[in-house]
């Protein structure tokens, strides 16, 4: 790798934090070894001690300081997944989660647009855009909201509801919708996905089968997954073990449950929270086509 | 067995049957979806691409290939026959497997013959053969018509451009990766 990735992932790293303490953010640090994950059917964390594992993500410790008052954090911390590895991905990266109390999706949509905005213009002077596979993504002009549906109906031959059906979502996804986001030069929000597709997400109001999730994509790379969250413990409690139940279907081991979250959900204010891909944002800063370009060591180098 | 987190560039697996070579292959997973593995894969008898799409539970039966010094014997038709000098054990291969491989089989030529199970399914050559010419126009002295070659017939048939002073009956060297003249041997 050279050496110039480490000092733009450095300046990148920088720059994100300044952006959150200058908006008056906490920067938390929570946890990376904890009992349990938020089940996923496609999630599976690297088990670390007996009855412990590294965070898949840091939401479950983040929402539980929503609770206790706090009402906008921010943590940038190294997350694991286990057998994820391609030119995208890492089991061990580099997520940016950042949380506010009495605001939903929406906001965090504009907080992405500054967000970029500020990383473009400090960490790429006189460029000012990203860059993917050779294509300039410019984040100060105005950005493309597209929902989930419309993305299906309109770069695929085939119906979002359909695929879901068929289990071909994932498959159409990445064959036909992502391609086309790349053809963007600005960054693009993937809005409004079918409910099933976001476990801890609020669903629309008055579109039960809708959740209030976004996915941000520069360049056809998907690099931020936010959503209004739910906070009804209930409901929460099913869909974990609607995960848990997908999981021994598929033969893989069911996950223990975040307890003490569960417990305290009913009292977190409705918020909304958001998962940022920090090698990602390197790579499209960097304009390198894979992940190892952007980190000091892949796990084949050690 | 190999399982799908095993796919990798270069890994060598059997499908419908055929072996194929994993030429890419990337992970993708789309926002907390379920994880697939593209992978562009050759085939290695008939060197056609496949692009395929796996989910992780997928499973693949390695494809063991051997390579075999032997020497080539003789051609029936368009069967070209080998023989093992150690197991005298013989292989045949169809003209359409051997490609432009056929060009420069020459009786005896050493040859490393790749075996996919019994199957012979391809032969890589040494990178340069000697081949005499058994025809060529002789070239008329102080011709200024300005062509710097000409064709030549070499032993096994195969038509190439030579050099204009390369005369019949002359031993050539051949480059098989390019198909062109290299060098003349002399003496």
């Amino acid at each position: 790798m050279k050496v110039d990735a480490l000092w733009l992932r450095a300046h990148v790293i920088k720059a994100i934090r300044d952006f959150f303490w200058e908006r008056g953010f906490l920067e938390v640090e929570t946890p990376l070894l904890i009992p349990a994950n938020a089940p996923e059917e496609h999630i599976n964390p690297v088990l670390a001690l007996p009855s412990w594992q590294l965070q898949t993500s840091p939401e479950i410790c983040m929402k539980r300081l929503l609770c206790k008052g706090h009402r906008k954090l921010f943590q940038i911390s190294r997350c694991w997944r286990s057998g994820e590895r391609g030119s995208r991905h890492l089991s061990e990266f580099t997520m940016l989660e950042w949380y506010r109390a009495d605001c939903d999706y929406r906001t965090l949509m504009a907080d992405c647009e500054e967000l970029l905005q500020h990383v473009a213009a400090t960490c790429l002077p006189g460029r000012r855009c990203f860059e993917r596979h050779a294509a300039q993504i410019d984040p100060f002009a105005p950005w493309q909201r597209i929902s989930v549906q419309e993305a299906f109906a309109r770069f695929s031959q085939h119906e979002v509801w359909d695929c879901l059906k068929k289990g071909l979502y994932e498959e159409i996804l990445t064959s036909d919708v992502e391609p086309a986001l790349a053809g963007f030069d600005v960054p693009v929000i993937l809005m409004d996905y079918p409910a099933e597709l976001a476990a801890l997400a609020r669903t629309m109001p008055g579109h039960r089968n809708l959740a209030e999730r976004f996915e941000l994509y520069v360049g056809g790379l998907e690099l931020a997954n936010g959503f209004s969250e739910l906070n009804d413990p209930v409901e929460q409690r099913l869909r974990f073990a609607e995960a848990n139940s997908a999981r021994r279907s598929a033969g893989q081991a069911e996950l223990p449950l975040p307890e003490p979250f569960l417990e305290t959900l009913a009292t977190m204010p409705p918020s909304a929270g958001i998962a940022l891909g920090v090698d990602r944002l390197v790579m499209l800063s960097a304009g390198v086509d894979t992940i190892d370009e952007v980190v000091a060591f892949t796990p084949e180098d050690l | 067995m190999y399982t799908v987190a095993d796919l990798k560039k270069g890994l060598k697996i059997i499908l419908d049957g055929d072996p194929y070579l994993v030429v890419a292959f990337d992970f993708v997973k789309p926002g907390k979806g379920q994880a697939l593995y593209r992978t562009k894969m050759r085939n290695m008898i008939n060197g056609s691409l496949l692009d395929r799409t796996y989910r992780s539970g997928e499973s693949f039966e390695p494809a063991s290939l051997e390579e075999r010094t032997m020497e080539y014997l003789y051609k029936e038709g368009n069967h070209y026959t080998f023989m093992d000098q150690q197991t005298y054990e013989q292989v045949v291969m169809e003209e359409e497997t051997l490609g432009d491989a056929k060009n420069y089989l020459l009786e005896n030529l050493k040859v490393e013959v790749m075996l996919f199970g019994e199957k012979a399914i391809g032969i890589s050559l040494p990178n340069f053969v000697n081949l005499r010419v058994t025809e060529t126009e002789q070239w008329a002295k102080g011709d200024t018509s300005g062509n710097d070659s000409k064709p030549a017939t070499v032993e096994t048939g195969y038509v190439l451009r030579v050099p204009p002073f390369i005369e019949e009956g002359e031993l050539i060297v051949i480059d098989t990766r390019t198909g062109e003249y290299s060098t003349r041997v002399k003496g």
